[in-house]
């Protein structure tokens, strides 16, 4: 047993120190930055080979209303972090408290964009969007107002055309569209995207991120992506995690991005500010956590 | 609307029919007409050649009941079996109406006599027995459907079930229909004693065979079908917080359902085969027993009409298949982008 693995210890689940209804002066700045905090968490998968430790101590705070980015190599763990927040997956140390509660299970509060849309295939664009609202706002809303939401949500990622369509009738670009507005409809306390935009092709890949940043704009929620692309992670996000080789994988280092919103891609690109952004990630990630060849093949 | 009932005949397997439609609405009628003839110009040349064959081939074989017949005496025999029903539905009409007249006459001399209804109790003809083999096929099939699904998708989603119930699987689903036949005929008559049954212990028996070995097909392939569900999917319905029975019936079932269908196809395949089986060694009512008997009975024409029963067994084999297909179709979500 190391120092510090007992997070109710740290934050008490009853607890005084950032619940909502405690002293607001001096709580509110900790509650606010410690909105969502994961603390030593490490994961170990039972394997045929024995236990395979993937995560080890990963601590990360995350703000209310803050995007943040996990960047790292294929199979470092960035995914296993993700399912550790969403409540898919039981860490085997540490924890993850949202809003002064410990995560145990999924939940709405933490919706999840997966990487493959996920949408069910059998139902249209909105019945897909129905069932999680369905499910959310059952007993908080009557079906006029399910309706309105499911719509509202619909346009927000520009998608009202195809309400009736089902998920092979519409391109991959507008699958993911509809999986943002599936989660965003839950009205999450956090938005987990787990590579929403990595199966796009770049130009499809850069309007979902202005939309995306669209919508952010207007709604600002907490956001935690993981992605493989330097300019997406330094163009979306107000900080970047980035996860160093696996096994046994943390965060690294914690990059701000203190470029101002709104941000457009075209006039960063000649930006000196924004390539320094960017030198920062590859360095991190190709000069002090290069992957042996065979492993990124 | 073209397309629409292109697309309905290409769902349902008859894709021969679509170069007719385009034919129809005048399509390049030279590539059309070659289409239709790789599409049914080819089968039925095929018919042909082996008829022919058989014609030919036929004439060579003598057996005890005389030379084995070509396609123009199966098809007098088919033509024969239709008029033998047609006449024992005339005699079973007139059975009735004689009754009725008799019951009549008697309440108008007494109108508190009490009146007696009896069936008529005529042979089975050819179609009542299929009839009565496809009523048999599917009572089977259900109730392997219904043990099958809810079972394979308990196995799909528990590891620990499918371990346990996985040799019992391997060691059942092989088992010949004929090896279970005795069995069931014995534990049927045991356990399936009323004084009013409402189906014939035969059916019962046969019924059940069919489950036995219908069951495994559709059982493995749910579970195949619902453990092999894309994990992000059952995680939507985790981070929704779908309790377990909505978890099975909106995203586990539908989305093994055309898996559930292919084994379901499987299932009546074999159901089929197995069923005739049955009621051949088991004298069941049924297809199987009108060829048995007529194997038994050994007339000049038992050959014919053996060959008629069995080209039927083959097409109604053929139809049912083709169902299943057509609805597995209409389930599968890549084809749903059609509708
Ligand atoms: N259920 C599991 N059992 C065993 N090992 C696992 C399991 N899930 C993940 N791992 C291992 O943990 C490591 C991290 O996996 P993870 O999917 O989180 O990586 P990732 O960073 O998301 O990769 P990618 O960028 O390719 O999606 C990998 O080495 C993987 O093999
Ligand atoms: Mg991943």
């Amino acid at each position: 047993m190391t120092t510090v693995h007992n997070v109710e210890a740290l934050f008490p689940k009853e607890g005084n120190v950032i619940t909502d209804n405690c002293n607001e002066k001096s709580a509110i700045p900790l509650a606010r930055k410690n909105y969502l905090d994961i603390s030593y968490v490490s994961i170990e998968f039972p394997t045929s080979l024995g236990p395979f430790k993937a995560l080890d101590r990963v601590n990360l705070k995350i703000a209310k209303g803050e995007f943040i980015s996990l960047i790292g190599h294929s199979g470092c763990g960035k995914s296993t972090v993700l399912n550790i927040i969403a409540g898919l997956l039981q860490a085997t140390e540490g924890g993850v408290v949202l809003e002064g509660k410990e995560v145990n299970d999924p939940g709405p509060d933490r919706a999840v964009v997966f990487q493959n849309h996920s949408l069910l295939p059998w139902l249209t664009v909105y019945q897909n969007v129905e069932l999680a609202v369905k499910q959310v706002f059952r007993n908080k809303k009557s079906k006029s107002e399910m309706d309105e939401w499911i719509r509202h949500n619909l346009e927000l990622v520009h998608m009202s055309h195809a309400l009736h369509k089902r998920p092979s009738e519409i391109s991959g670009g507008m699958k993911q569209r509809v999986g943002i507005a599936r989660a965003l409809a839950m009205q999450p306390k956090v938005l987990l995207m787990d590579e929403p935009f990595g199966a796009l092709d770049a130009l499809t890949r850069a309007h979902l991120q202005d939309s995306l940043m669209e919508i952010q704009r207007d709604l600002n929620n907490t956001v935690v992506m993981i992605t493989h692309d330097v300019d997406e992670a330094v163009l979306l996000s107000d900080r970047i995690a980035m996860m160093t080789n696996g096994p046994e994988a943390t965060v690294g280092e914690v990059l701000e991005i203190e470029l101002e919103r709104p941000r457009h891609r075209v006039a960063l690109s000649d930006n000196s500010e924004y390539n320094h952004y960017r030198r920062e990630v590859l360095a991190f990630l190709y000069e002090r956590q290069r992957k042996p060849a065979e492993k990124t093949a | 609307m073209k397309n629409k009932i292109i697309n309905i005949f290409e769902t349902m397997g008859l894709s021969w029919a679509v170069p007719m439609v385009k034919l129809a609405t005048g399509e390049n009628p030279k590539e059309q007409g070659n289409a239709l003839f790789q599409l049914l110009g080819l089968p039925l040349i095929a018919i042909m050649l082996f008829l022919g064959l058989w014609s030919a081939m036929a004439a060579q074989v003598n057996t005890s009941l005389g030379t084995l017949p070509g396609p123009s005496q199966v098809w007098a025999q088919t033509v024969n079996l239709y008029a033998e029903h047609k006449e024992e539905r005339a005699k079973e009409v007139a059975f009735h109406e004689r009754q009725e007249v008799r019951n009549a006459k008697k309440l108008e001399k007494n109108p508190d006599a009490t009146i007696k209804v009896r069936p008529y109790t005529g042979k089975p003809t050819f179609f009542d027995q299929i009839l009565t083999s496809l009523f048999t096929v599917f009572t089977g099939f259900l109730l392997a459907s219904v043990i099958a699904i809810p079972l394979g998708i308990a196995c799909g989603l528990s590891d620990n079930l499918y371990t346990a119930v996985s040799p019992l699987i391997q060691i059942f689903k092989p088992i010949s229909p004929l090896a279970w036949l005795p069995i069931v005929t014995m534990v049927v008559s045991a356990v399936y004693v009323t004084n009013d049954p409402m189906f014939e212990k035969a059916f019962v028996t046969s019924a059940l065979t069919v489950t036995l070995c219908s069951l495994w097909p559709t059982l493995i392939n749910t579970a195949m079908g619902v453990a092999s569900i894309d994990k992000d999917l059952l995680n939507v319905g985790r981070v929704i917080c779908l309790n377990w029975s909505a978890q099975v019936f909106k995203i586990a079932l539908p989305a093994s359902l055309p898996m559930i269908f292919t084994g379901l196809r499987i299932s009546l395949g074999i159901g089929w085969m197995v069923l005739i089986a049955a009621e051949m060694l088991a004298q069941n009512p049924g297809l199987g027993k009108f060829v048995w008997d007529e194997f038994q009975n050994g007339s000049s024409n038992s050959l014919g009409r053996i060959m008629v029963a069995v080209l039927t067994i083959g097409l109604i084999g053929f139809v049912l298949d083709w169902l299943m297909l057509t609805l597995q179709k209409f389930v599968s979500h890549e084809k749903s982008a059609a509708r």
